[in-house]
């Protein structure tokens, strides 16, 4: 399988160990299947923060939400401290909810309008009966206080807040658990530049505060460069690359990640953006994805051997691994004339047969 | 198609002239003064960028310019010059020889700024057969020609799909070839990319490029990312609280910044040079209730700079040392009075206001 393997996980104790996920969903009665996630391992040792970057389609948030057995995946394990979450149903993984907590993309529509804010805030510390009346309403001020909110504008509503307010007081809902491993799913591509460096200085104070380890999901490379310890770049389902953040942005092994470097607009008059230097085409369907490497049908550097052979994650420098059979050498420019194979101008070949 | 088309051929000034625009709305607080006191010129060819926050104004100006705001509820005073002709107070009829044919937008979201139950191609011919006298067949073949400049592969079978068989980055390209459809001299670009994946966001601003180059079209990029416009900009203003506080060509105004404003945007975004875990800079607090303005500087209650000049007295717009940079600050950036304000403001500890009520809501 390509991009798939296991080389990257890294041995002793890691807080969360999933190996192998797989995420399908049927597509109607038709027999077809979106593969969302095929066969990704990942490891997050705690205290760390993962980042997990690629463009829409790529299967991150799935991974995130498989994490979370919402919905389970359809095979792999994920061992969370220790506990194999996929063997739990019921009342024993609804047990494990309150340690895993999950950050959304829209601050505003993942606050419930018709409720008081302190009310969201505490609503997991009443489900679970986390201490008594009066400790409830301490950790509620202390959450809110600890992100930002001042806790006597509790009584209003999420309406009378801002984006940037708002997830605030996601992240204060999400924390007020103790949880162990936090989820962030695009936690700040709703924001404007200046409210997205406050979101994200006030993640790591948490992470410091609370002891967390996080997951983070995003498209934006240097968002994510700038709060992983470790970066996971995804296409299609597929790991492409394994690293640390200054190792991989310095130095990518795989095509992909070369392309999606640069793309990234620099604000810097003199970086002329070059229209040669950009990735064409976009994301297959993943009803059907290119067999072989997923990335072929886009990658510049795509040899026969790419089509026929999928590429399993090897190391390529230490602690750095990337799924491919031609990795970038030091200072290799990629050639984005080339579009791969089995690929139209701007068409992958499988989405022909899906959308017409 | 000619960019002088429709062109007074006599009119050789700018293209586009915006003096003094105030656009206000009228709400159950107050007055919402969105668009206060901006002037700007563009000339043929040239790309403007607009930068700001949310609510600063930038989306509002470029509507209030192409006359897109409701007809109630809505004061605008000033004028707005298009070749000349001030169409400020022009009437939505009046407009429609423009709208599409002169001046077209490009809107954010393209989930949402394409109809859903109109097939493509009926929505690239109807501007077309509104404004061109064409035939219908001539329509269909423009229109066909039109998506494959836009790269749209397959341009012939996408005439008769529906925006829903299409990804969000073919869409947006389906909203440029509308936009492009008359071969308008002016084109509007509202956040174009911001609901796309980066790939995608430079496969479409490249594209924006190049129809722009290819028709001498004038555009002005509207966008929240000063790594957007520093690439593709030729000047650029920077518009807090409805205002333009800085305006300057590209290159002046990153080697020579002057607003503390447009500073601390900069300083805010992450650079994909900088170490992991590198503490980003903020704006403590947000931006002015725009029913209330503070009275002086509007950036005051937010600015490493400010003095108590700033917070009484409004700065009047100054000009740069280099031609076509203007600023509204009292202490400048990179000056000696800015310098030594901000090392004063160090030494005595002191914050701007906002950063300590940065949790009080709106």
């Amino acid at each position: 399988m390509a991009g798939s393997g296991t080389v990257h996980l890294r041995e002793g104790d890691a807080l969360l160990r999933a190996e192998h996920l797989v995420v399908e969903f049927p597509l109607g009665h038709s027999g077809e299947r979106v593969h969302a996630v095929s066969d990704v391992s990942l490891d997050i040792l705690e205290g760390e923060t993962l980042g997990l970057v690629g463009e829409s389609g790529c299967g991150k948030t799935t991974a995130g939400r498989a994490i979370m057995q919402l919905p389970p995946p359809v095979s792999g394990s994920v061992t969370f401290d220790g506990v194999e979450l996929t063997a739990l149903h019921g009342e024993a993984l609804r047990r494990q909810r309150p340690r895993l907590q999950m950050i959304f993309q829209d601050p505003i529509s993942s606050l419930n309008p018709r409720r008081r804010i302190r009310d969201i805030v505490r609503e997991g510390l009443d489900i679970w009966g986390l201490g008594d009346r009066s400790a409830r309403d301490a950790k509620v001020d202390e959450v809110l206080e600890a992100v930002g909110i001042d806790p006597s504008n509790g009584q209003r509503r999420p309406h009378e807040f801002s984006g940037g307010q708002c997830q605030r007081i996601s992240i204060a809902r999400a924390v007020v658990t103790d949880p162990k491993l936090i989820i962030c799913d695009e936690p700040v591509s709703a924001l404007d530049v200046s409210v997205q460096a406050q979101i994200l200085n006030l993640l790591e104070d948490m992470k410091r505060r609370y002891g967390l380890t996080v997951v983070f999901i995003a498209h934006d490379l240097a968002v994510v460069k700038n709060v992983s310890d470790r970066v996971l770049v995804m296409y299609l389902g597929k790991i492409c690359e394994v690293g640390g953040p200054d190792d991989l942005y310095e130095r990518p092994a795989h095509p992909y990640t070369a392309a999606l470097l640069a793309a990234i607009p620099v604000p810097d008059p003199e970086v002329r953006p070059n229209s040669e230097k950009v990735l064409g085409g976009e994301v297959p369907s993943p009803i059907h994805p290119p067999s072989g490497c997923r990335f072929r049908s886009r990658c510049p550097k795509a040899q026969p051997k790419c089509v026929t052979d999928e590429p399993e994650v090897r190391l390529f420098a230490p602690n750095h691994y990337v799924a491919c059979h031609y990795p970038l050498e030091e200072g290799e420019e990629l050639d984005f004339a080339r579009v791969g194979i089995g690929a139209t101008m701007d068409a992958p070949p499988d989405e022909d047969g899906t959308s017409s | 198609m000619s960019a002088q088309r429709f062109g007074d051929a006599d009119y050789d000034g700018p293209l586009l002239e915006v003096e003094d625009l105030t656009t206000y709305f009228e709400t159950g607080r107050g007055l919402v003064r969105a668009v206060d006191h901006v002037s700007l010129t563009l000339e043929r060819g040239q790309t403007l960028g607009v930068v700001g926050e949310s609510g600063s104004g930038k989306t509002v100006l470029s509507r209030s310019i192409m006359n897109l705001l409701p007809r109630h509820g809505v004061e605008r005073s000033g004028s707005v010059r298009f070749e000349g002709h001030d169409i400020l107070s022009h009437s939505a009829k009046e407009m429609r020889p423009f709208w599409g044919a002169q001046m077209s937008m490009i809107f954010q979201d393209p989930m949402t700024s394409l109809n859903p139950v109109m097939k493509i191609g009926k929505q690239i011919t109807e501007a077309i057969r509104e404004h061109l006298d064409v035939t219908k067949d001539y329509a269909n073949d423009l229109a066909e020609a039109l998506l494959g400049s836009v790269r749209i592969p397959e341009p012939h079978q996408r005439m008769n799909e529906y925006p829903h068989q299409l990804s969000g980055g073919m869409r947006q390209r389906i909203c440029i070839a509308v936009a492009l459809a008359c071969g308008p001299k002016l084109l509007f670009a509202d956040e174009p990319t911001t609901a796309l994946d980066v790939t995608v966001q430079a496969q479409v601003l490249d594209l924006i490029a190049k129809q722009q180059s290819e028709r001498f079209m004038a555009m002005v990029l509207v966008t929240h990312d000063l790594g957007v416009v520093a690439g593709r900009a030729d000047e650029i203003a920077v518009m807090y609280a409805g205002r333009v506080v800085e305006r300057a060509p590209t290159t002046v105004l990153f080697s020579d910044m002057k607003m503390p404003y447009s500073e601390a945007l900069l300083a805010s975004i992450p650079k994909i040079d900088e170490h992991s875990h590198t503490r980003l800079a903020t704006i403590p607090g947000r931006p002015p209730d725009l029913v209330n303005p503070p009275p002086g500087c509007k950036f005051a209650p937010r600015c490493p700079y400010v003095q108590e000049k700033c917070v009484d007295e409004e700065p009047p717009v100054r000009p740069g040392v280099e031609p076509g940079h203007e600023f509204r600050c009292w202490f400048p950036v990179g000056t000696p009075e800015g310098k030594e304000a901000l090392e004063r403001n160090q030494r005595e500890g002191r914050i701007p206001q906002a950063a300590v009520s940065a949790a009080a809501p709106s």
